[in-house]
């Protein structure tokens, strides 16, 4: 093969990729477009032009599920349940993180495994279990039974990314802080903390979208409508207003929003925390 | 919080229930219902069976189009950047979403997927995909894997982006290809990231539940050709294999068999890729 063949070989392929990384780059984003574009029109011209521009867009469909349908009250019981939950993991997480990474003490590395070991287990097999403990502590239908195991399934993961980057800051950095007369909390929260933030970072991103998307210990845990979060308060909702395509694109569009939002402002961070354990450093 | 549930798991499967409350010690009865018994065993085996085909398509079409992009973005690609965060989108939204998304598209009536069949004059391609057994499987499975693909294109992706150039290099001077790089030089490489994925998707194959139970119902629609053990679990456990009436000791047999299988397998699976990983 001569040289300018190869090149147009080369050329041909590098076409080829772009088109292949463009079809799917269409198949992930007309749905969401489609998705977004029938929200704003009547189930009728939905149905009657489904791939047409809305011909008097209007933000009709939004108020009905924000009213209606309840989606502010699941809306904002998903905030309640993740926020605690996260900063139970955060909290707790950096507070044994910090002893298990800077400490050397009998029964270090047993303690690290038996947190370690909770990353194994798929805790939803556990669920009667764990359903019969929430009934026995009168936790049904509470936030309390979610936030609960939200933190203990997210804590063993945290607990394992954080110590080992507590570990591979240098010692001399708490022997400095110390000879200044530092306090240990005052250790951890002025020197440790801003050094491990990247890795906070991931373990938010870790655990926060899982726990906003979970929909199974809800379905379990939560029957009264007034305490359902996001996903499962959907069903209610599907349930509902089968017939309302406007209604339930508006609704898709308004549980999908946060996530985008969040996600086009920091892709990065995401990409990095949701694979976090798949791939190294 | 979490040693506790799954012994109790373990422990209660050997228990006689009537409902929700504990009766007295049952053994190995539980189990022996759930593989000999009418409807049990026959609801057992197909969902067992329905898993492994998720594990088994999903592999190919999600890991294989995961493997085949990362490919693709790797190295001086026009746009890598903007690809590799769009492909990763659909990752970050709920199953829940996803689900009734695509509930909708695939509507037999009035969903935009069959109308662009139309369109595109291919209507005798059109069809009932989530209504039709012969089709509702697979197509639940491919709308899993649009949602998940560009999970291990970045995972593959981070792989291939750690072999260093040289290495390369070094084969193409010896005269290698393109297919003979991927083939002897990538894919050897890339050994700890396969073995990752191949065990996630396992996990996660046999633990599939929102996907069939937003988009199927808790009974895996149409008539259990999509019903899967996660469905199979929560039925028994929360709402009756076809009676409605709660079955605990059941339902914990059931939870006992699928963490044995994804322990079992992935366990020795883990062990034996490892060792491929250090041999290759």
């Amino acid at each position: 093969m001569s040289v300018d063949a190869r090149r147009i070989a080369g050329r041909g392929a590098a076409a080829l990729a772009q088109g292949l990384l463009l079809a799917n780059t269409l198949l992930v984003l007309l749905p969401m477009g489609f998705m977004v574009l029938s929200s704003f029109k009547t189930t009728r011209e939905i149905f009657q032009r489904p791939f047409g521009w809305p011909a008097s867009p209007s933000l009709r469909n939004y108020a009905a599920v924000w009213e209606t349908a309840h989606f502010g009250v699941y809306f904002v019981n998903s905030v309640i349940v993740t926020v605690a939950a996260m900063l139970v993991i955060l909290v707790a997480g950096t507070l044994a993180a910090y002893a298990l990474g800077r400490y050397r003490f009998r029964g270090n590395d047993l303690l690290y495994l038996f947190f370690l070991s909770g990353i194994m287990v798929p805790i939803r097999l556990a669920i009667i279990p764990l359903f019969i403990l929430m009934r026995d502590l009168r936790l049904l239908d509470t936030y309390w039974s979610l936030i609960l195991v939200y933190a203990a399934s997210g804590l063993s993961s945290a607990i394992f990314i954080l110590t080992g980057f507590f570990r591979a800051l240098p010692q001399d950095l708490d022997s400095a802080a110390r000879i200044d007369g530092a306090g240990e909390l005052n250790i951890l929260m002025r020197v440790m903390l801003p050094l491990v933030r990247p890795a906070l970072a991931i373990v938010a991103v870790y655990n926060v979208i899982p726990i906003w998307n979970d929909f199974f210990f809800p379905l379990v845990f939560i029957h009264q409508d007034r305490l359902k979060t996001l996903p499962l308060g959907m069903t209610v909702f599907f349930g509902e207003f089968a017939a309302n395509w406007g209604l339930l694109f508006a609704g898709l569009t308004l549980a999908a929003a946060p996530v985008i939002g969040l996600y086009i402002l920091m892709s990065r961070q995401f990409i990095k925390g949701l694979t976090a354990g798949a791939v190294k450093g | 919080m979490i040693a506790y549930p799954v012994l109790s798991a373990m422990a209660y499967s050997l228990f006689r229930w009537d409902g929700i409350v504990r009766g007295g010690f049952a053994g190995a009865a539980n189990f022996q219902r759930l593989l000999t018994q009418y409807p049990y065993s026959m609801r057992m085996v197909t969902a067992f069976w329905h898993n492994v085909w998720t594990f088994a398509l999903t592999m190919l079409v999600q890991n294989g189009l995961g493997l085949l992009f990362a490919v693709l973005l790797a190295g001086r690609t026009w746009g890598a950047r903007a690809y590799r965060a769009i492909f990763f989108l659909p990752v970050t939204l709920s199953l829940v979403i996803v689900g009734f998304l695509w509930q909708l598209f695939l509507n037999p009536v009035w969903g935009p997927v069959n109308k662009l069949l139309a369109v595109a004059g291919l209507a005798g391609l059109a069809r009932p995909w989530l209504g039709d057994s012969q089709t509702a499987l697979t197509t639940l499975i491919l709308v899993n894997a649009w949602r998940w693909v560009g999970f291990p294109t970045i995972v593959f992706l981070a792989g291939i982006q750690a072999i260093p150039e040289e290495y390369v290099d070094a084969a193409r001077l010896d005269g290698a290809g393109p297919g003979a790089v991927f083939r002897r030089i990538v894919l050897p490489l890339l050994a700890p990231q396969v073995n990752v994925i191949v065990i996630l998707t396992f996990i996660g194959a046999f633990n599939w539940f929102e996907l069939p139970y937003v988009m199927q119902g808790v009974t895996g629609e149409p008539s259990h050709t999509t019903d899967v053990l996660g469905l199979l679990f929560y039925r028994s456990a929360f709402g009756g294999v076809d009676t409605g009436n709660p079955d605990v000791g059941l339902g914990s047999a059931i939870a006992v068999v699928m963490f044995a299988v994804i322990l079992a397998t992935s366990g020795l699976g883990a062990v034996y890729l490892r060792r491929r990983e250090i041999e290759g």
